[in-house]
């Protein structure tokens, strides 16, 4: 095993060029289990931590640029207001202590069904800037899962930042674990409204070989809104149609059986979660809120 | 591979690192600083919290490589002339039995304190969330935080 | 509250010494656990050490066809392979009661996780890549995963030509042990019965969890002997069991206690103590070994997961008529400790209440799944789980209130139990149920802040933000346990304690030097508080536990404080008659009350019982030898059940807690928020009450997790562990534990030192069927499995 220790980002790049096989590192909140518990010995491995564009996050117009490495703690300190969302997922990520280390970046790189950033992401609408020595490219969130652990990166290229619009509504995440705190997600749900675009858009996890966005549910409640004029209104909503909507969001699903969860469980929480994240990003909508916050507590 | 850091204020220097080797095991086994714990090394237990460059984190899931040239400090930097108010709290209020999972929240109590000097109990709970317990069902670590934060604004 | 809560226990000698029982005294170990500087079995390091590995089998049963170590022992840093063929003398076997565990597997592997192999090599990471390297040829064999597959006619004899002392009365060659207890006629008194109640109920394999993994350093000695430093709970029964099998006399395998990270039952048997010792006398240098996290779910045993029916009769006015009940315990690979689980499951089936007609069998198993022994209150946690579960379908049977049913039905001083031993001491059954019903019950909605937005904190689910408080129901569950405390069924059950007297420094100072390992629960301290209220001297010193001294037996079965308590007890009173002896000798001609007065030592002093001074103890003492007495204890005998019916004098003590659990559950997504879980036990006396109310909240803590987290998941169809890590099995974070006031009883039994009851795990029985009531109530599910999952909260 070989530590290569880039000082910044070109020669992370390089690096990787040279060795595409070299595993990046950062946060290591999933490699270094891997290594610890001898699951994987990779040949490289490519330390990002002295890469300093990786720790920043700025805004471009009506986005944020998100360094991959910006670690979930501040992400939750900082980014609650522009991304509610993937703030709110970065808070149900693992432990404090992870979330001063692992951040973004890693979450896509792994790819695992359970990344409790992708609904969120997915929801959002976010764009993956990834580059090599080749130049760089951006990946829509929607192209970026390609199956279980694998996303869209060429061996040679790495995740620089990952762009995601600043919300222009309320957006929420919820995630079921078998445990109050510390859990990897059995499921989880994302859900933003663009009232910008009148759209609005859902990720879910671990009910699916990769993160996946509920598409006949987003088109159902789309037109269903459109159609009854509830954008202008800001009427409640109808629980016939947030049930249509769970129902939809549950049909999505494609799960398995595992040791965290029936595949049935996992189908019917997702439905859950749907009904009842709808229920509260459409009520903050109706109060003109960006969503209260809640529980953030020391954090 | 060399590796070169400060720990609890002083420079250490450790030769032969093998790459895949964590924080954690130079910590306890080139170091000869073995108070931080290995109870679980994949970050869900919390025994092995450090403060790199000032920040919490697990020492299992930080690569040797990754800590050159930084700052960390462990439990056995927590002492100054006498316990600190978070180590005297812990003992004071029975909060340790087999002791195994205290050095990890000894760090995490004291960063949760700098953060939040009168935190509630909610605040204590979340705070000390990526702290695994097996032995005191937490309700003598909540007394102790408590007791830690009582002291410290009485001495502020 | 005017209730009588204590009887006293008539103490004259040490009541005036500070630091004595009864006392809050603090840890001696706390400060070096607190700087870092305490050194726990996996901190251990020597001159020239190198590293011990394990390789472990993948199958759950299989044939080793054959083994080649070649390419593992030519790589570089290797310093020795190890296999079944180099284990060096006729003794292969070990085993706590039965030696039926291969320290190396014998062309057989019967569990996943089986070691196979030994690696010593320069580093860990040396050690695994030749570990890797070494080429096991493996014919997989059918496997016997429950009762049903080990009993049948074509079942894999797991361990043929059994001739362990059970072997002659099991019903089959794949049961441990067998434990049937009939008393009365339960078919006659059924016919009483207004309403008959059965269930079928399920506990699931607990893991003990604890979190300081295995590990020690072996360092061989010149002697041909080797130095063993490791956690453990039971010094001499490890010594016992690997001299053997290392082909030594037991006084050339010298064992010290290290630090021990949590123990819970998972420290009993083995687990890397031979394999060191073997490394380090093979390779001539010392052998640290230290299990990860997922080698740690292979290398001890758990909690017997269990199949457990009942039978209940029951009078319209609330009265049981009779019980049926047959608990089936799945032993795993290897016997440990199965039968003294079944011994327990079967007396102990019938939980704290009076039921006069039973017929009982409790059978523990062989079988390919992990191998089950020790855990915190075992056998009697599986039972307590279920006929908890009975009492409250008995009281809705008859419309009564679950806590006013259960203090009808419940044992006092004097009942006896299933086995015809009557209960010698205090029982306040009904009173511990009364005082968890009495406690105001915790505020609802907790999770309603000022501001209106909910705290996802006091929710279910918690942190991941599943519930603003949609769908959320609260329920409130009530149970009620019984515990044996010490060794029965006729063991020789003893402690030994040394203790040493003498003048330093012109102070008196005591040495107190017993075996006993100190696991975390406090023992240590509660050892130097009775040398101080026995010797009357402040300054008391705890020598590392080590096997220099007689054994101390096992830190389990709630028994170190009473039975290791009681030796030091025992030991200093003999130190105390000789240094008043020694006093009368040098000093009696000085004033008549020497030889005519009750003298006690108080505060450094000899006193006349009317507290005056006769002398410094100092200067007793000064110029003499120490006064050195080692002693053992013995409680009082047990005997062993009659193997038919189950009749016998079998414990020695019994232990009561009584929990009410309040639950908030997401009905919605299955998820459980416990809000409360109170605690009322009686521990006879609370020799150190913060290290006692210690025990009972983490005992508690154990109970909820097997409650709504916490199980080994085994591949019913390849024997395999699915979950062995702390990221899918979960114990219980701060955020999942609630609030667990408690209510300690102090009510003295008249057999044991000071009036003590053990207090190590009354607690982790009625903790999860406690939780599960109060999850029934708020479902109205019937929820016969533990742990509960969402699954069954859902029906998905």
């Amino acid at each position: 095993m070989d530590f290569l220790r880039p000082a910044g980002w070109a020669e992370a790049l390089a690096a990787k060029a040279e060795h595409p096989a070299a595993v990046p590192i950062a946060g290591g909140t999933d490699l270094m289990v891997e290594i610890n518990f001898d699951h994987r010995r990779p040949e490289y491995l490519l330390d990002l931590n002295r890469v300093a564009e990786l720790q920043e996050w700025g805004t471009d117009g009506g986005s944020v640029r998100l360094g991959a490495s910006v670690p979930y703690a501040r992400i939750v300190a900082e980014l609650r207001g522009a991304l509610p969302g993937l703030a709110r997922a970065a808070h149900t990520v693992a432990s404090p202590q992870i979330r001063n280390r692992g951040g973004v970046g890693g979450n896509l790189g792994t790819a695992s069904p359970a990344g409790d950033a992708h609904p969120a992401l997915l929801a959002a609408g976010a764009e993956v800037e990834v580059e090599s020595v080749r130049g760089s490219r951006r990946i829509p969130i929607d192209e970026f899962f390609t199956g279980v652990k694998r996303n869209a990166l060429a061996p040679d290229e790495l995740i620089k930042w990952v762009h995601v619009k600043k919300a222009t509504g309320p957006q929420e995440f919820s995630k079921v674990g078998t445990r109050n705190a510390m859990v990897i997600a059995v499921c989880a749900f994302g859900i933003a409204l663009h009232p910008d675009t009148r759209t609005v858009r859902t990720g879910i996890g671990s009910a699916a070989p990769t993160p996946v966005r509920a598409a006949a549910a987003e088109e159902f409640l789309t037109a269903a809104l459109a159609e009854g004029n509830f954008w202008d209104s800001g009427r409640t909503l109808p629980p016939a149609l947030a049930a249509q909507f769970a129902e939809l969001a549950a049909g999505a699903c494609n799960p398995i059986d595992d040791v965290r969860g029936s595949a049935r469980y996992r189908r019917h929480a997702v439905g859950v979660m749907a009904r009842r994240t709808l229920g509260w990003t459409w009520e903050s909508y109706r109060r003109g809120t960006a969503g209260p916050t809640r529980g953030e507590g020391a954090a | 591979m060399r590796v070169t850091f400060t720990v609890n204020g002083r420079e250490q220097q450790a030769d032969d690192v093998w790459e895949g080797e964590s924080l954690l095991y130079v910590l306890r086994e080139r170091m000869g600083l073995p108070g931080s714990k290995n109870a679980c090394e994949q970050g869900e237990c919390g025994s092995c919290t450090v403060r790199l460059d000032g920040v919490p984190v697990c020492a299992c899931l930080v690569a040797a490589g990754q800590a050159e040239g930084r700052d960390v400090v462990t439990v056995e930097g927590l002492a100054g002339d006498g316990l600190s108010a978070v180590q005297q709290a812990f003992v004071d209020a029975g909060a340790v039995q087999c002791g195994f999972c205290t050095p990890g929240l000894l760090v995490a109590a004291d960063d949760l304190l700098e953060q939040n000097p009168s935190p509630s109990d909610a605040d204590i709970r979340e705070g000390l969330s990526g702290n695994l317990c097996r032995c005191t069902g937490y309700e003598k670590i909540l007394d102790a935080v408590r007791l830690a934060a009582a002291r410290r604004g009485e001495g502020a | 509250m005017s209730e009588v809560t204590r009887i006293p226990t008539d103490l004259r000698q040490g009541s005036q010494t500070a630091g004595g029982i009864g006392e809050s005294k603090l840890r001696p170990d706390g400060t070096l656990k607190v700087t870092g500087e305490f050194a726990y079995s996996s901190d251990l390091w020597h001159e020239d050490m190198i590293w011990g590995h394990t390789l472990r089998s993948p199958h759950a049963h299989a044939e080793i066809v054959s083994v080649d170590t070649s390419a593992a022992l030519a790589q570089a840093g290797v310093y020795a392979v190890l296999t079944y063929d180099d284990l060096p003398a006729e003794q292969k076997n070990y085993g706590l009661e039965i030696a039926d565990t291969p320290a190396l597997a014998a062309g057989r592997v019967r569990h996943h996780g089986e070691p196979v192999a030994l690696v010593a090599a320069d580093h860990p990471e040396t050690a695994r890549r030749a570990a890797a390297k070494i080429r096991v040829e493996w014919r997989e064999l059918p496997l016997v995963t429950d009762e049903e597959s080990a009993l049948a006619p074509d079942a894999p004899v797991l361990h043929p030509g059994r001739t362990d002392g059970h072997a002659r009365h099991v019903p089959h060659p794949n049961v441990v042990h067998r434990q049937p207890i009939v008393r009365g006629d339960a078919a006659a008194a059924a016919l009483r019965a207004d309403h008959i109640v059965t269930g079928e109920y399920e506990f699931g394999m607990q893991d003990q969890a604890f979190l300081g993994p295995e590990s020690g350093l072996a360092v061989p000695a010149e002697d041909g002997g080797v130095d063993l430093y490791v956690a453990t709970q039971w010094l001499h029964a490890d010594r016992r069991q690997i001299a053997p099998v290392l082909g030594l006399p037991e006084d050339k395998v010298r064992m010290t206690l290290s630090g021990v990270g949590g123990a819970f039952g998972g420290r009993e048997d083995l687990s890397m103590q031979i394999h060191a010792c073997l490394l380090a006398l093979r390779t001539g240098k010392p052998v640290k070994m230290v299990y990860d996290r997922f080698e740690s779910f292979f290398g001890h045993v758990h909690r017997h997961p269990a199949r457990i029916r009942y039978e209940h009769g029951v009078t319209a006015d609330g009265r049981i008529t009779h019980a049926r009940c047959r608990i089936v315990l799945d032993g795993g690979a290897y016997a440990s400790s199965t039968p003294a689980v079944v011994g327990n499951a079967a007396s102990l089936s019938m939980g704290p209440y009076v039921v006069e007609d039973v017929e009982i069998e409790a059978v523990g198993l062989y079988t390919n799944n992990p191998p089950c022994g020790a855990m915190r209150g075992f056998g009697a946690v599986q039972a307590c789980f279920a006929y908890e579960a009975q009492m409250d379908r008995l009281a809705a049977a008859v419309g009564m209130d679950p806590v006013a049913f259960r203090q009808l039905n419940a044992m006092s001083q004097g009942s006896r139990l299933p086995t015809g031993q009557q209960v010698d001491s205090p029982a306040p059954v009904a009173e511990i149920l009364r005082r968890v019903q009495a406690r105001p019950l915790p505020p609802e909605r907790q999770w309603e802040s000022a501001g209106g937005a909910a705290d996802v904190r006091a929710l279910p689910g918690g942190l991941s933000n599943t519930t603003h408080g949609e769908d959320v129901v609260r329920g409130v569950g009530y149970a009620v346990g019984i515990k044996n405390v010490g060794f029965s069924e006729g063991f020789d059950d003893f402690s030994t304690a040394r203790v040493r007297l003498e003048a330093a420094g012109g102070e008196p100072v005591a040495t107190v030097h017993t075996a006993a390992a100190e696991v975390g629960q406090g023992g240590v301290t509660v050892q130097a508080q009775i040398a101080r209220t026995e010797l009357g001297v402040a300054q008391v010193v705890i020598a590392p536990a080590d096997t220099r001294v007689g054994s101390a037996g096992s830190t389990s079965a709630s028994r170190q404080t009473y039975m290791t308590g009681g030796a030091v007890r025992n030991a200093c009173a003999a130190v105390r008659e000789q240094v008043l002896a020694l006093g009368r000798r040098k000093l009696g001609t000085y004033h008549p009350a020497w030889a005519t007065a009750e003298l006690l030592l108080e505060g450094g002093k000899v006193v006349t019982d009317r507290g005056e001074v006769l002398a410094d103890l100092a200067d007793v003492l000064d110029g003499e030898p120490p006064v050195d007495v080692e002693l053992p204890f013995r409680h009082r005998p047990t005997e062993p059940f009659d193997i038919e019916t189950g009749q016998g004098f079998g414990h020695v003590q019994y232990s009561f807690a009584a929990h009410r659990a309040v639950v908030e559950v997401d009905t919605a997504l299955g998820l459980v928020k416990v809000v409360e879980l109170a605690c009322a036990q009686d521990v006879g006396k609370a020799l150190n009450p913060l290290s006692v109310v210690g025990q009972i909240q983490g005992g508690t803590t154990q109970g909820l997790g097997v409650a709504v987290m916490e199980e080994i998941v085994v591949d019913p169809a390849t024997a395999r562990v699915r979950n062995p890590s702390f990221t899918d099995y979960l114990i219980p974070t701060i955020l999942d534990t609630p609030a667990i006031p408690v209510d300690v009883l102090e009510l003295a039994d008249p057999h044991a030192p000071y009036g003590l009851r053990g207090v190590g795990e009354a607690s982790t029985l009625s903790a999860t069927p406690a939780v599960l009531a109060a999850i029934r109530q708020a479902t109205g599910l019937a929820l016969t499995r533990t742990p509960v999952r969402p699954e069954h909260l859902t029906g998905t």
